[in-house]
């Protein structure tokens, strides 16, 4: 059952994008740690840190492809997913600081001592073992998307209205997370971390470990996206996505294809989110913002919507031009993001992956059609070289 | 109310008693009723927005009755379920526009009609049986698409998409078929065979179909009922229907 869904789900685009990614993570790590600063191959710690965040966006992107690119769900609310599984990831980093805060609590991180809290809320609990945070930042992440999708998919949302209530729910999270007594640390978040899983958390071994962690997750949440894409279900949720009522009269029960997508997308996206936090450091509400979710699927329209490859591309391709780009003209980022999103809408409709996949395949047919000709023009001949 | 019809209850297919609906105020079904008997192939006919859609929507749960019964197979309340719990009992609909999912395969679009387990895990861990391709292959003959198998259904001509939506109907094995305008934009030879299809098809199940194409309806040479304002105006042989006063008032003369 399970050797049969892994043999599917393993194309040869996605066996290439696996292994490049799992090349990445020993190599990365080894030319950081084991090569001298000077040496021309040295990869800096800044950039493994970079290359690190833009990977936990390319998870990013792929779980939002499988619930846009292959079930039509528009969601613009998957960052809120990212950020409750960055949160999960940051608790566990607050408890783990102890009694080394500027307050020197060694329950109660910093902001609680500030805020003159005498302890710790009961949903602070837990969060000082790895496993138990681990287990919360896919878990919270996928409960509020089977709570949500069961009532938007039962109601039959759909289209732009969906649209607008995943914008609506990360928005309403924005707004609790920046409360100062909703307990997450208000405006400021989570920060100041010191180590994770006892190791420094500056170091240049932790910080290429969790690089190497992200490619690994990013290439395994590939080979599981693709294994459901690729199966019957995959083809189900595609065709929810072009003729949903044709599904639902075959017997099929729309809503529970959907919610198991979009419940599963909502997990991976929570893994993003906690590799994400101890990379850069920092968790506040500013990424429940709105236009965060938009430009996930920025990024997946670029890549190529549906193409699993693609939101990957997409992912990396843009964040690393926005690096370069705010470097040089921090002011005129958004306008160039929402300009790349016209271009792209309107002449590259399948993204960058999209349309080389179909000029790859045109080019295979054409070849194909011209190979018939020739035999036939050869037949044609034959007779009369006979004679 | 009608005591013709309720008789026919217990052991009918399907059952439609004084069913009404109206949208906005306009009522599409006005206490609409007949009876259709197992293993019976049924034809209706009707001028435009007569409700002949609508009574596909009320039978297969898309849209519910403001008052009225509906049965299927003499017990089961249709009024009480939803597409999808329909769709698992038994009862196939082909659309009036031809609905096919255009980026699978034919083969795919087979598939995921065959009438198997339907749940997320089970679709997730699906395997291909060989009693399953022989039937697949089975239909694709049927419906004359055997050499098409592996092109996107997007690459179908018109009349081939609802072949293959035919098809998708009988991998759904259900009791009884509605098929809404099947030959519209088909050429004679298609009607014709259309036509071979279908009766062939009712060999083994029910069968409404709803059309405009009175040459068609010949062809099939069934019982006919005429639709007309939401209920039912005459009932029976062509020959019959056509000769009926108001039907010529209200449909053949227009
Ligand atoms: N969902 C709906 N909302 C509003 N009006 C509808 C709806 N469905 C059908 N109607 C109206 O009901 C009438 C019957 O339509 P329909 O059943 O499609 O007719 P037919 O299939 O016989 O041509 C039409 O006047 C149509 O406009
Ligand atoms: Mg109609």
């Amino acid at each position: 059952m399970i050797t049969s869904f892994l043999a599917k789900a393993l194309g040869r685009n996605i066996v290439i994008t696996v292994a490049i990614l799992l090349a990445l993570a020993a190599l990365v790590p080894a030319l950081n740690l084991l090569t001298a600063p000077d040496h021309p191959l040295h990869v800096p710690t800044y950039i493994v840190s970079l290359f690190g965040k833009y990977l936990t966006y390319a998870l990013l992107a792929l779980a939002l492809d499988l619930v846009w690119g292959f079930c039509g769900i528009l969601s613009l609310g998957h960052a809120a997913f990212f950020a409750l599984g960055g949160y999960a990831m940051g608790m566990y980093l607050m408890r783990q600081i102890g009694a080394r805060g500027s307050y020197g609590n060694p329950l109660l991180p910093d902001f609680m001592v500030f805020l003159n809290w005498k302890e710790l809320p009961w949903f602070w609990q837990g969060f000082d073992m790895f496993w138990f945070a681990a287990l919360m930042a896919v878990l919270v992440p996928g409960l509020l998307a089977f709570v949500f999708g069961w009532f938007a998919f039962r109601s039959r949302v759909n289209g732009v209205y969906l649209s607008i209530i995943t914008q609506a729910m990360t928005f309403a999270l924005l707004l609790a997370f920046f409360r100062n007594d909703m307990g997450f640390g208000g405006n400021n978040g989570l920060t100041d971390f010191k180590d994770i899983l006892g190791f420094n958390i500056q170091s240049n071994g932790t910080r290429s470990a969790l690089f190497a962690a992200s490619a690994i997750a990013l290439a395994l949440s590939l080979v599981v996206t693709s294994g459901i894409v690729r199966s019957k279900y995959g083809k189900i949720l595609v065709g929810v996505r072009d003729a949903e009522s044709r599904t639902r009269f075959l017997g099929y029960r729309v809503e529970h294809m959907k919610l198991f997508a979009f419940v599963v997308s909502a997990m991976m996206a929570g893994v993003a989110g906690a590799l994400y936090v101890p990379q850069v450091g920092i968790i506040n509400p500013g990424e429940f913002e709105p236009a965060n979710s938009i430009e996930v699927v920025i990024w997946t329209a670029v890549g190529g919507r549906g193409t699993l490859i693609g939101p990957i591309v997409g992912a990396i391709l843009v964040n690393g031009g926005k690096s370069v780009f705010t470097a040089a003209f921090p002011e005129f980022w958004l306008f160039a993001l929402g300009g790349l999103f016209v271009l792209v809408t309107l002449f590259l409709p399948r993204g960058i992956v999209g349309t080389a996949r179909q000029f790859f395949e045109r080019r295979k047919e054409y070849r194909k059609a011209k190979a018939v000709e020739e035999a036939r023009a050869f037949a044609a001949a034959e007779p009369q070289a006979a004679e | 109310m009608n005591t013709l019809v309720s008789n026919a209850k217990p052991s009918s297919i399907l059952y439609l008693d004084g069913v009404s609906v109206s949208f906005d105020g306009f009522k599409a079904l006005n206490a609409l009723s007949f009876v259709i008997e197992p293993g019976e192939l049924r034809a209706i006919i009707g001028p435009n927005g007569a409700g002949k859609t609508t009574m596909m929507d009320i039978i297969t749960g898309k849209t519910r009755p403001d008052s009225g019964e509906v049965f299927f197979k003499g017990t089961i309340d249709l009024t009480q379920k939803d597409e999808a719990e329909i769709a698992q009992l038994g009862i196939g609909r082909k659309f009036q526009k031809p609905t096919v999912f255009e980026s699978h395969t034919v083969w795919d679009n087979l598939e995921l009609a065959l009438n198997r387990k339907r749940g997320v895990f089970s679709t997730l861990f699906y395997r291909l049986t060989a009693g399953d391709k022989a039937r697949i292959e089975e239909i694709l003959s049927t419906v004359r698409l055997m050499n098409r198998k592996d092109d996107l259904a997007a690459n179908l001509s018109h009349g081939q998409k609802q072949w293959l939506e035919i098809g998708m109907l009988l991998a759904q094995e259900p009791e009884l078929l509605l098929v809404d305008e099947p030959v519209a934009g088909m050429t004679d030879a298609e009607t014709a065979e259309t036509a071979i299809l279908l009766k062939e098809i009712a060999k083994t199940r029910s069968v409404v179909v709803v059309e405009h194409d009175m040459g068609f309806i010949r062809d099939l040479g069934v019982k006919v009922t005429c639709l007309a304002e939401g209920s039912v105006l005459a009932e029976g042989s062509i020959d019959f229907v056509s000769a009926d006063q108001k039907v010529i008032e209200n449909y053949l003369g227009r």
